[in-house]
């Protein structure tokens, strides 16, 4: 978890450990939870939550297909749960300015995953389980086990983006050197 | 009467929900052809590295959906059927509506893709299956031709519709669609096929965008002024440096289909419908 907190922006990265899927259903449920006071069905505290709903799975396999959705959809909720103890998100696309405030705040971290490439990112998990919410189906809140995740860093601990602004996706020059450096990280 | 029985073709409702199941379980699992080779083509020409070795997984991607049989993408879409009813044809056995739906929902289970249809937009609810969006046209001949195209959503969020002055200069055209790209930005799993639709009404527009997403990427339109829209489009969108997941590149776009319509003396509709570079269809004819 100490590892997190060196990555720069645009660092790529090979993550194992472990996951909670968590979307929009879950998001809301998890949200209106803490600010009723209600107990949590997982524990945040240090949590990695992964924006994804996967596909069925097939028989003989661990997952279906599972890629990262749209992580601007939970930006709304994102600040909250960071209070809560998240430390990182994996997601697609970028953020918004209060999610990257919120990050430098918590010292959390927000990786981007290989975007629509479900059916590759599924060769990486390794054990998935209902954690959550089953009557939300795809949106349920699922715990994986993932080895060697290839991630790259959307938001730094510092705050600072690979997406520079909202609407301006150049990724900053000095940043597209480290491209081809990649670091194990383990997870809790 | 006995004459006009005889030109009509029998065609069971039964056959109809197994071909769409069968279209959808296709769509899903195998990259269209099309669209393959446009990746890979943007594969050999991208020179930023990160965006190659992007464009590289996303080949990797498409071929271990199609062994291993898994979903391209676990947004396995709304899906979207095109009819195209030849006015000869005749359904027996049960209505059109109910066989599309029922075969969307077994190839669906059939083949573990996802739940992704609520069934109230404002209630939201349990996820299920189907309804399925259905367009059908009457054509002539006697034949019937189903497409499915499942359509993600990251990218349906981010299409635009605009009404323009019939007078208004090509390039405010131009710049509405270009700027429809740029505000879609890396969320919606670029490289991107970008349909159009100009003309017709509002609701038409939308569909004729939509419509575009069928065309073979290599195949440009008929219109020489269409065409030739197309390719700037296609330039000034490859210029905007989103790149593969956004993260910089040449390839924001694989193509840019437009398909218009004649339309009203005081209007010009125009719509962007987005695709992902996961764009998934497939059709039969019976």
């Amino acid at each position: 978890m100490k590892d997190f907190k060196k990555l720069k922006a645009g660092e790529e990265i090979l993550f194992s450990g472990v996951l909670y899927t968590a979307r929009d259903q879950a998001h809301k449920r998890l949200v209106e939870a803490i600010k009723s006071g209600r107990k949590l069905p997982i524990d945040l505290k240090n949590a990695i939550i992964y924006y994804c709903g996967p596909t069925k799975t097939p028989k003989g396999m661990v997952i279906g297909s599972c890629g990262p959705t749209t992580s601007s959809r939970m930006d709304c909720f994102t600040p909250t749960l960071l209070k809560a103890g998240v430390k990182a998100m994996i997601g697609k696309g970028a953020r918004s300015r209060e999610v990257a405030g919120a990050i430098k705040k918590y010292k959390a971290i927000y990786f981007l995953a290989y975007a629509g490439l479900g059916a590759l990112i599924s060769k990486y998990v390794k054990s998935n389980k209902l954690a959550a919410y089953p009557e939300l189906g795809p949106e349920a809140i699922y715990r994986l086990e993932v080895v060697d995740l290839p991630l790259i860093v959307g938001i730094d601990s510092r705050g600072s983006s690979i997406y520079k602004t909202r609407h301006c996706f150049v990724a900053p020059s000095g940043l597209l050197a480290m491209t081809n450096c990649r670091r194990s990280i383990y997870g809790s | 009467m006995p004459l006009q029985q005889n030109t009509m073709r029998m065609i069971k409702a039964e056959k109809i929900k197994e071909t769409v199941a069968r279209l959808c379980i296709e769509a899903n699992f195998k990259l269209r052809p099309d669209v393959l080779k446009a990746l890979k083509s943007a594969y050999r020409s991208e020179n930023n590295s990160r965006a190659k070795m992007i464009l590289k997984a996303t080949i990797d991607n498409a071929d271990i959906a199609n062994r291993e049989k898994l979903a391209i993408c676990q947004d396995t879409g709304l899906p979207v059927v095109f009819i195209e009813i030849g006015q000869d044809a005749h359904i027996t056995g049960g209505s059109l509506n109910t066989a599309v739906n029922k075969g969307v929902e077994s190839g669906y289970k059939k083949a573990f893709l996802r739940n992704s249809v609520v069934n109230d937009p404002l209630l939201r609810g349990r996820p299920g299956y189907i309804p399925s969006i259905i367009h059908t046209e009457i054509t002539t001949g006697s034949r019937i031709k189903l497409t499915v195209l499942p359509k993600g959503f990251g990218c349906e969020n981010k299409g635009q519709v605009k009404m323009f002055r019939p007078t208004v200069d090509l390039k405010k055209i131009k710049e509405f669609i270009v700027e429809t790209v740029r505000q879609t930005g890396p969320d919606a799993c670029p490289p991107f096929v970008v349909g159009v639709g100009i003309g017709g009404t509002q609701d038409y527009a939308c569909l004729l965008a939509k419509k575009a997403l069928l065309r073979k990427l290599k195949v440009k339109s008929q219109k020489s002024k269409v065409k030739d829209l197309e390719c700037d489009l296609l330039k000034k969108i490859n210029r905007l440096n989103i790149g593969p997941m956004g993260l910089g590149g040449k390839t924001t776009a694989l193509a840019v289909n437009i398909e218009t319509y004649p339309t009203h003396i005081a209007g010009l509709p125009v719509c962007v419908n987005i695709s992902c570079h996961a764009l998934r269809s497939a059709s039969a004819i019976l």
